[in-house]
C-alpha cells in the first residue's frame, strides 16, 4: 500500500455506504471485498456517524486527524466528537491506531521524532495542534492513565500528589485534601490511607493501576484518557476499574481504548471502532452493539471478526 | 535395553511405507544435554576465583606477617666470625666445585657431605644482620655448612631506631653523663625502660618545636615578605605602600629571629637531657655502640617474648604503621601521610567526577537526539577508557599544572613567582586528572543506569504535566541512582588504585605536609600529598635498603586493598539504601 501524505486519497472515489443501510453492503463492493478490503486497498470512505452523537456538548472535537510514523499514515482524516461528562469507547483490533488516537489528544506522540500530524483537534473549543500551545499546560488538563500501571518510585503520597508538586505546591493541608480526594476518587483509600507514605510499587497490580487513575484525578482534568487500563489486571480488579469509570463519569469525560467488548458495551457510554487507521463507525454503545449500521461492525463486536 | 532406531520388522513386513515416523527411545546426546558448557563455564569461573584468591591470600599472608616479630638467631660460623639476626628467607641451591675448592677442608668436608645426603643441594639462609653504620650490609646468606653453631641468646635486644635502619645486639652498659651505672643486662633493661618514655617525649617536643613552631615564624616571616614583593609588584620600591610593606617585614624579621633563638634554646635544652643518656649494645663482633635514647623508636628482647609479647609488638608495629609518618626513607614506620592522601585524592576525585559524569551521561541519554553524532560521542568516550593511564597524566601535568595552574599564579599569587603555587602537581589536580582518567566509567554506568528506567515512568511523568527537566530531577534521577552508584563504585576503584599519572601530577615520595590541616585556609588542594600505590612503588623499586622494603610493599598493599574495599562498602552500602528505597514488588 502505498500512501502519499496529506491526501491523495481522497481523490479515489468515496466508496459510498447508504445511511440506512442494515448490516450489508451493495453488491458491488461486496464483489470488491467488502469495506476492510477496500480499506486495505486504501480507498478513501466516510465514517458512519450516528446522528445520535450530534446533539451532545463536545469536550474534545478531532477534525480531519491525519498522523505518520515517519512515511507511514497510522491514522487516515479522522474526526470525531467526545461528548462532555460521557464515557467513549476506541474499539478495533490490534495496530488500528487507537492508543496513537488517545496519545494525541494530550500529545504524548510528539515525544516520538518521526510522528506527523495534519488536522486538528480541540478541548473545550481551545486547539490542542496550533502553534504556541503549552503542550506542559495542556497536558495538566488531561489525565492519562497507561496500560500497564506505572506509580512512580515513590510513596503513594507522593505519587497522588505528583501534578502538585511539579506546580511548586508546598501546603501541606491542600496536599493532603488532594490526596485523600483523588484517593477516594479512585476508591483506594481506604486500602491506601494507612500505608500513604509506603513505596507504592509495593502494592498490587490493581491498587496500582487504581493509583494511576488517582494521580490522573489529582490534577482535575477536563478529560481523562484511559489506554486499556484493564489489559494487566486480573476480572476482579477490571471489575474495581470499571466501577470507577461509572463514578468518576459525569465528574470526567472519558476516553478509553479497550480490546474488551464487554467492557465497552458495560462501561462506555458512545463507542467508535477502528480499522487500520480510519473511523469506520461511531455512534452511541447501544446501537453499535445491538443495531450496528456496518456489517463489519456488527462482525467485529460480535468476535466474528478480529 | 539396547535401542534401536531403526523400525521393528513386523512394522515393515505391513507394507505401510508412510507411517508417522515413530522415535524409538534414546538418550539425549552429551551436546544437546549442555553439560559440557556446565563445565566449561563453571571451571573458568573456579580458575578466575583461583587466581584472586591467590593473589589475596599472597598480599593477606604476607602482609599481615610483615609486623610479626621472629626470633634473634646468633650463629657461629667455621671461619670464626658470628652474626646476630631474623631469618629472613631459606633456600636450597648447587654449588659449583669451585666454591667448595675454596673452603677450608673441615668446612668443604661437611658440605659434601650434605650435598650427598640432599641430592646435589646444600642449604642456606638470608640472616638480617643490619647494624648497617658498622657493616654496610642489611642481609646475608649463610651457607648451612658453614655454621658451627646456632643459638638464641636470651638478650639478643632487636631495636628499631629513627636513623640507620635496625641493630642487633646485647646490652652491656647504660650510661649517664658518661658513667656507667648498670652492666647486667636486667639492670641496663630496667633503666633503659625507666628513661626511654621520657626520652622519646623530649624527642616529640623537639620534633613539634621543629617542625610547628619554627613553621608557624616561618611562615609569619614569609608573608611578611609576600606583602612587601606584591607591594613592589603593583606600585614599586619608590611607593609609600612599600615602605610600609618594608618596615613591617623588618620589625617581622626582628621578631622572628627573637622566636628563633627562644626555640634552639628550648631545643638545645631537650637534647641536652637526651645526651645524658646513652644505652650500649654489643654486636656479635664484639664492637660496642652506644645509642642515644631518643632514637630508639621500639627496642625488645625477642627471644624472652612469649605469644602475648610478640602480639603486641606486632600490634605496636601496626599502630605505628596506620598512625606515623614514614621513617628510614619510607621503608619503616608509617604511612600514614599516605593514607591520608589517598583518601583525600580519592573523594575530591568523586567529588569531581561523579557530578560531571552524571550530567554528561544525562545529556547523552536524555536529552541528546540519537544519532551518529551522538553514537561516535558514546564510542569516544568509552574509547577514552582505553587511553594508557601515562598518557592522562600528560596531559594533567600540561593542562591542569602547566596551564591552568601557571594562570592561576599569575593572576593570585605573583608574589610568590618564580616559585609556583599551583603550577606544579597537587592533590587537586591529582583529583582532576584521576576524575578525567574514570569519567567514561561513570559516564558508561549512568548512561545504563538511564536507560534501564522504564518509559512508562517517563511517559506517567509526561503525563502528568510535568517538564522534561521535572521528570529527570523527581523520577528519573532517584531511580537510577543506585546504577550511578555503582558507576562511582568501579571509578573509586580505579581511581584509587592508580599510580602512572600521579607521578606526575603530584604524588611524591615523602611530603612534608598533608592536604588537610589546622593552618589557614585549613585546605590546601595546590600541596603534593603521599599516595599508597605511589609508596608501593617507591618501596619496591626506588628503596636504598629493598630487601627490607619488601614486606612493606605487602603490607601496603594490603592497606590499599583494604582501603578500596572500605570505601566501596560504603558506597555499597549507600546503594543498598537508596535501592531498598524503590524496591519493586510487581514491577
Amino acid at each position: 500500500m502505498t500512501i502519499t501524505p496529506h491526501g491523495s486519497l481522497k481523490k479515489a472515489p468515496p466508496l459510498t455506504i447508504p445511511p440506512r443501510q442494515a448490516a450489508r453492503l451493495p453488491e458491488s463492493d461486496a464483489a470488491a471485498g467488502g469495506l476492510f478490503e477496500a480499506i486495505q486497498r486504501g480507498e478513501a470512505f466516510e465514517t458512519v456517524v450516528h446522528e445520535a452523537t450530534r446533539g451532545e456538548k463536545p469536550v474534545l472535537e478531532v477534525s480531519n486527524f491525519n498522523l505518520w510514523y515517519g512515511e507511514a499514515q497510522a491514522l487516515h482524516d479522522i474526526s470525531l466528537v467526545c461528548p462532555d461528562g460521557k464515557v467513549t469507547a476506541l474499539i478495533g483490533p490490534s495496530g488500528c491506531g487507537k492508543s496513537t488516537l488517545l496519545r494525541c489528544v494530550n500529545r504524548m506522540n510528539d515525544l516520538i521524532d518521526s510522528v506527523r500530524v495534519s488536522g486538528d483537534m480541540t478541548l473545550n473549543g481551545e486547539s490542542i495542534y496550533t502553534a504556541g500551545v503549552d503542550v506542559i499546560e495542556l497536558r495538566k488538563r488531561i489525565g492519562m492513565v497507561f496500560q500497564k500501571p506505572n506509580p512512580f518510585p515513590m510513596s503513594i503520597y507522593e505519587n497522588v500528589v505528583y501534578s502538585l508538586r511539579i506546580d511548586g505546591e508546598r501546603d501541606r493541608s491542600v496536599l493532603d485534601e488532594v490526596c485523600e480526594q483523588s484517593l477516594r476518587g479512585a476508591g483506594l483509600w481506604d486500602e491506601a490511607k494507612d500505608r500513604l507514605q509506603s513505596s507504592a510499587l509495593a502494592m498490587s497490580g490493581g491498587q496500582q493501576q487504581r493509583l494511576c487513575i488517582a494521580r490522573a484525578i489529582a490534577a482535575e482534568p477536563d478529560v481523562l484518557l484511559l489506554d486499556e487500563p484493564c489489559s494487566a489486571l486480573d476480572p476482579i480488579a477490571t471489575g474495581r476499574i470499571e466501577e470507577l469509570i461509572d463514578e468518576l463519569k459525569g465528574t470526567y469525560s472519558i476516553l478509553i481504548v479497550t480490546h474488551n467488548m464487554q467492557q465497552a458495551s458495560r462501561a462506555s457510554d458512545y463507542t467508535a471502532f477502528m480499522y487500520l487507521g480510519r473511523l469506520v463507525e461511531f455512534g452511541p454503545t447501544d446501537e453499535i452493539f445491538l443495531q450496528p449500521r456496518l456489517k463489519e461492525t456488527e462482525d467485529y463486536v460480535t468476535g466474528r471478526f478480529g | 535395553m539396547t535401542i534401536t532406531a531403526d523400525p521393528p520388522p513386523a512394522a515393515q513386513a505391513a507394507g505401510t511405507p508412510k507411517r508417522p515416523r515413530k522415535k524409538a527411545l534414546r538418550t539425549t546426546s552429551l551436546f544437546a544435554h549442555g553439560e559440557p558448557m556446565v563445565w566449561l563455564t563453571g571451571g573458568s569461573l573456579v580458575l578466575a576465583v583461583f587466581m584472586i584468591a591467590g593473589l589475596l591470600g599472597l598480599v593477606l599472608w604476607q602482609g599481615g606477617s610483615t609486623f610479626w616479630p621472629g626470633a634473634i638467631l646468633h650463629v657461629e660460623l667455621a671461619d670464626g666470625s658470628a652474626y646476630l639476626g631474623e631469618v629472613a628467607s631459606k633456600s636450597s641451591f648447587a654449588p659449583e666445585e669451585s666454591r667448595l675448592e675454596a673452603l677450608s677442608d673441615e668446612v668443604a668436608e661437611r658440605a659434601r657431605t650434605e650435598l650427598e645426603a640432599n641430592g646435589g643441594l646444600v642449604d642456606r639462609f638470608q640472616l638480617r644482620t643490619e647494624n648497617f653504620e658498622l657493616t654496610n650490609v642489611h642481609y646475608r646468606w649463610i651457607e648451612d655448612y658453614h655454621v658451627l653453631d646456632r643459638s638464641l641468646p636470651e638478650w639478643a635486644l632487636l631495636v628499631e631506631r629513627n636513623t640507620w635502619g635496625r641493630f642487633y645486639g646485647t646490652p652491656v652498659a647504660f650510661r649517664l653523663d658518661g658513667a656507667t651505672i648498670a652492666t647486667e643486662p636486667d639492670e641496663v633493661w630496667s633503666r633503659f625502660q625507666e628513661h626511654h618514655d621520657k626520652a622519646r617525649a623530649r624527642y616529640h617536643a623537639r620534633q613539634s618545636l621543629e617542625t610547628h613552631e619554627i613553621g608557624a615564624v616561618n611562615r609569619t616571616l614569609e608573608d611578611a615578605r609576600l606583602h612587601m614583593r606584591a607591594a613592589e609588584l603593583a606600585e614599586g620600591r619608590d611607593s609609600e605602600r612599600w615602605r610600609r610593606a618594608e618596615a613591617a617585614y623588618r620589625a617581622a624579621e626582628e621578631e622572628a629571629n627573637g622566636a628563633f633563638t627562644r626555640i634552639r634554646r628550648e631545643i638545645d635544652a631537650l637534647n641536652t637531657e637526651n645526651g645524658r643518656y646513652e644505652l650500649v649494645l654489643e654486636t656479635s663482633d664484639g664492637v660496642e655502640k652506644a645509642l642515644a635514647l631518643d632514637e630508639v623508636v621500639r627496642i625488645f628482647p625477642a627471644n624472652q617474648l612469649g605469644f602475648g609479647g610478640k602480639l603486641s609488638v606486632y600490634l605496636s608495629r601496626w599502630w605505628e604503621f596506620l598512625t606515623a609518618d614514614p621513617r628510614e626513607a619510607n621503608a619503616e614506620g608509617g604511612v600514614f601521610p599516605a593514607i591520608f592522601g589517598t583518601i583525600a585524592m580519592t573523594l575530591l576525585m568523586s567529588l569531581v567526577v561523579v557530578p560531571f559524569g552524571v550530567l554528561a551521561a544525562l545529556y547523552l541519554r536524555e536529552y541528546a537526539k540519537q544519532g551518529t553524532i551522538v553514537s561516535i560521542v558514546r564510542i569516544a568516550v568509552n574509547n577514552l577508557a582505553g587511553v594508557p593511564s601515562i598518557v592522562f597524566g600528560v596531559f594533567g601535568l600540561g593542562f591542569f599544572c602547566y596551564v591552568i595552574g601557571s594562570s592561576i599564579d599569575e593572576v593570585f599569587f605573583s608574589a610568590k613567582l618564580p616559585n609556583p603555587t599551583f603550577g606544579k602537581g597537587g592533590v587537586l589536580w591529582a583529583a582532576l586528572t584521576l576524575a578525567l582518567l574514570t569519567l567514561p566509567v561513570v559516564i558508561v554506568a549512568t548512561e545504563e543506569a538511564l536507560s534501564a528506567v522504564p518509559n512508562s515512568m517517563r511517559e506517567g511523568s509526561y503525563a502528568c504535566g510535568a517538564t522534561k527537566w521535572q521528570t529527570i530531577r523527581r523520577i528519573v534521577l532517584p531511580r537510577a541512582a543506585p546504577g550511578i552508584m555503582t558507576g562511582m563504585i568501579l571509578a573509586i576503584a580505579r581511581g584509587a588504585g592508580e599510580v602512572a599519572p600521579l607521578m606526575l601530577v603530584g604524588a611524591v615520595k615523602l611530603a612534608p605536609e598533608l592536604p588537610v590541616d589546622g593552618v589557614v585556609p585549613f585546605l590546601h588542594p595546590e600541596r603534593s600529598f603521599m599516595h599508597l600505590g605511589f609508596h608501593i612503588f617507591d618501596l619496591g623499586f626506588q628503596s636504598q635498603n629493598s630487601e627490607a622494603a619488601k614486606p612493606m610493599v605487602y603490607t601496603t598493599t594490603l592497606l590499599l586493598i583494604a582501603i578500596v574495599v572500605l570505601l566501596n562498602l560504603v558506597a555499597v552500602w549507600i546503594r543498598g539504601r537508596l535501592r531498598r528505597r524503590f524496591q519493586s514488588v510487581h514491577i
